[in-house]
């Protein structure tokens, strides 16, 4: 009964293990939910994500999620942040449900064995971003978004579904704080090119200069914090970046 | 042309709402029924003929939104057949024809004639100047059918209301051409498809309010500039009350709703009540509220659609039948729908009379059972298009099995 043996845990580390959540690459974002969407921002429980700031006795809510990472992956950016940013709270958001699985394990695991309680802000929700940021986010709550490494959707018939395009940079708009900033990167050339067009095209984006993206610690994180951006470094790929700031509209 | 198979299949979701729409000074009126549109002068109580110069049928399948602009000069028809069309409402030849490449759902008009924007099945919206070809996109609501779209009274903004129970407010931009981007708010707290939204204001107050109807029975108030909801107002419990047999409460779906002019007061239909709510909102309490519920006696008369002008309220009952013989529609007015003394008219009392209930209705009467049957197909076909598909878990895992990507563990 005691005993924590959690077969898909590292004995050694108390860390979930991937190749038990193992997942396809692809989940198709047109197909309608069957998972819990909040009605709107309000509706949204923050006491199960960071239970140490809101308890349940419906205290007032100060604080409120500034970072998302739009497919998250398996987590490797948001623990990355949780460390740069300590005092601040950030979401996850992930498509496919074993992924998400895993990323929730990881951050119980490491909420318990790390004393400073970074890993207190950082959560992870299962959802799908493309249809449903509004009912997450309010007007102006994000002040960073994170697209890394998103699904490259090949065909031109597919790219209908990629997660970056001038209709949904509407919503990452809205989300956005004036000032945010939305971090792109991929090592698909292509899509590189498509996203830093899209966001060129966007009345209300604009790029950061080459000063700003240097003195910005988070940039190089791009690259070197996820399991994706680790994989293409060691195979020697190229990246391609596209960081834009929210501004307000210019007509 | 079409196999046959598949005809059958398609039959339940071709079911087709009769429309109805009323020129904002009653001096017309329009009726659609399938891919039938049919128009009566009530200045010379007479008959319209359409003029379309491309060809002879006008609409070549359902017709699935009408509206006449609000200042009356133009009149836009669309739906399956993917044409939108623009008439002049005083001439009433067609002025333009543009070409969707999708089948469109909802239609809206700039207040000041220069735009009509159009959506699809695909949560697109697209706009067109009025002497153009062809429709860019303007915005778009990922993969969700849009239901309704609406201009604010004041033309700042257009709002989109979809199956996703979103309803969003963008800033309509002073170049429409080139995208509305900037959204000023989302109405989010429906819980089932938003079926449609209504401006209402009294003439004291400059500002205006949104309301909305949908499917999870509902009609609520909202601030669209803050996008916060006002009040709810359950509408269920008016349609579980007057049929006997319903012991527990069940979810109905709001089919049309709109605002009477220089009032308070909305008119509600709902998709199992033979009759018409009315709704009153109380614009400096923010509060949406009952206030009358209206009988249709003597027949099974289930709104389709609703239509108001001044003071009179024009509804129609009716569909298109899915296969190849006509659809029916029946049309009933209620006078002084704001006032205690609101009325049913009865046919002979209606503006244009038989002549009028002749050209709209196809012809002066219909059948009880005609009637029964279509309300209930109206009523299948609007939920398997808008309801989401809930599958048991079973199921889904069955529907999973036909895929073959999947890698096993260890």
């Amino acid at each position: 009964m005691e005993s924590e043996t959690k077969p898909t845990f590292s004995k050694s580390t108390g860390l979930p293990r991937k190749r038990f959540y193992r997942a396809r690459a692809h989940s198709n974002p047109l197909s309608d939910s069957h998972f819990p969407i909040p009605i709107s921002p309000s509706h949204l429980d923050f006491s199960l994500h960071f239970p140490k700031f809101f308890g349940a006795n419906n205290e007032e809510v100060s604080k409120k999620a500034e970072f998302a990472d739009i497919g998250c992956g398996f987590g490797g950016l948001l623990i990355s942040l949780a460390t740069l940013f300590p005092d601040t709270l950030m979401i996850g958001m992930e498509l496919r449900d074993k992924v998400t699985e895993y990323v929730k394990e990881r951050i119980l695991a490491l909420r318990k064995s790390s004393s400073g309680g970074q890993y207190e802000k950082v959560s992870v929700v299962r959802t799908n971003s493309m249809k449903y940021i509004p009912n997450y986010f309010e007007k102006g709550q994000l002040s960073k978004m994170f697209f890394l490494f998103p699904d490259p959707h090949f065909k031109e018939k597919n790219h209908r579904r990629r997660v970056i395009s001038v209709d949904l940079l509407d919503e990452y708009a809205y989300v956005l704080r004036a000032g945010g900033i939305i971090y792109t990167i991929t090592d698909v050339e292509e899509l590189g090119e498509w996203m830093r067009s899209c966001l060129e095209k966007h009345p209300m984006f604009e790029s950061l200069t080459q000063d700003e993206l240097d003195s910005d610690p988070v940039v190089e994180l791009l690259c070197s914090a996820t399991e994706e951006g680790q994989k293409v470094a060691r195979n020697g790929g190229q990246t391609f970046r596209a960081v834009f700031r929210r501004i307000a509209y210019v007509s | 042309m079409e196999e046959p198979q598949i005809e059958e299949q398609n039959k339940l979701i071709d079911v087709a709402p009769a429309l109805i729409s009323v020129h904002p000074s009653q001096k017309s009126i329009a009726v659609t029924v399938g891919s039938d549109l049919r128009v009566f002068n009530l200045i010379d109580n007479s008959p319209v003929t359409l003029v379309d110069e491309s060809n002879e049928s006008f609409h070549k399948d359902s017709v699935r939104a009408i509206r006449y602009s609000a200042s009356g000069k133009l009149f836009v028809s669309t739906g399956d057949d993917k044409l939108v069309k623009i008439w002049s409402a005083e001439s009433w030849r067609c002025l333009n024809t543009i070409c969707s490449e999708k089948r469109v759902t909802a239609v809206a008009i700039s207040h000041d004639d220069s735009y009509v924007c159009y959506a699809d099945k695909f949560g697109v919206v697209w706009v067109v100047e009025l002497g153009g070809i062809k429709g860019v996109s303007l915005l778009s609501h990922y993969c969700s059918i849009i239901t309704s779209l609406e201009f604010s009274p004041d033309g700042r903004y257009i709002l989109s209301a979809d199956r996703d129970f979103k309803i969003r407010v963008t800033v309509f931009p002073e170049e429409p051409l080139q995208g509305a981007h900037e959204i000023q708010s989302f109405c989010l707290g429906h819980t089932e498809f938003v079926t449609c939204i209504a401006f209402v204001s009294s003439p004291e107050l400059t500002q205006s309010y949104l309301m909305s109807g949908s499917g999870d029975s509902t009609v609520r108030l909202w601030d669209i500039t803050s996008g916060s909801l006002l009040d709810t107002c359950e509408v269920s419990t008016v349609a579980g009350h007057l049929e006997s047999n319903e012991t527990e409460q069940t979810q109905v779906t709001v089919t049309d709703l709109c605002a009477i002019p220089d009032s308070s007061l909305a008119a509600v239909a709902i998709q199992s009540f033979q009759g018409i709510l009315l709704l009153s909102c109380d614009l400096s309490a923010h509060t949406l509220s009952i206030t009358k519920v209206i009988q249709i006696p003597g027949e099974s008369f289930i709104p389709t659609s609703i239509s108001v002008s001044t003071s009179t309220l024009w509804m129609v009952s009716g569909a298109s039948s899915g296969s190849n013989q006509p659809g029916y529609s029946r049309v009933r007015v209620i006078s002084c729908i704001e006032s205690e003394k609101s009325s049913i008219l009865e046919d002979e009392q209606i503006p244009g009379g038989a002549k009028l209930l002749e050209k709209l209705q196809g012809k002066a009467s219909i059948e009880e059972s005609v009637m029964i049957a279509a309300s209930e197909a109206v009523r299948t076909a609007m939920s398997s298009l808008l309801m989401k598909k809930q599958y048991s878990e079973e199921k889904r895992e069955f529907r999973k099995r036909s895929r073959n990507d999947k890698k096993t563990i260890n």
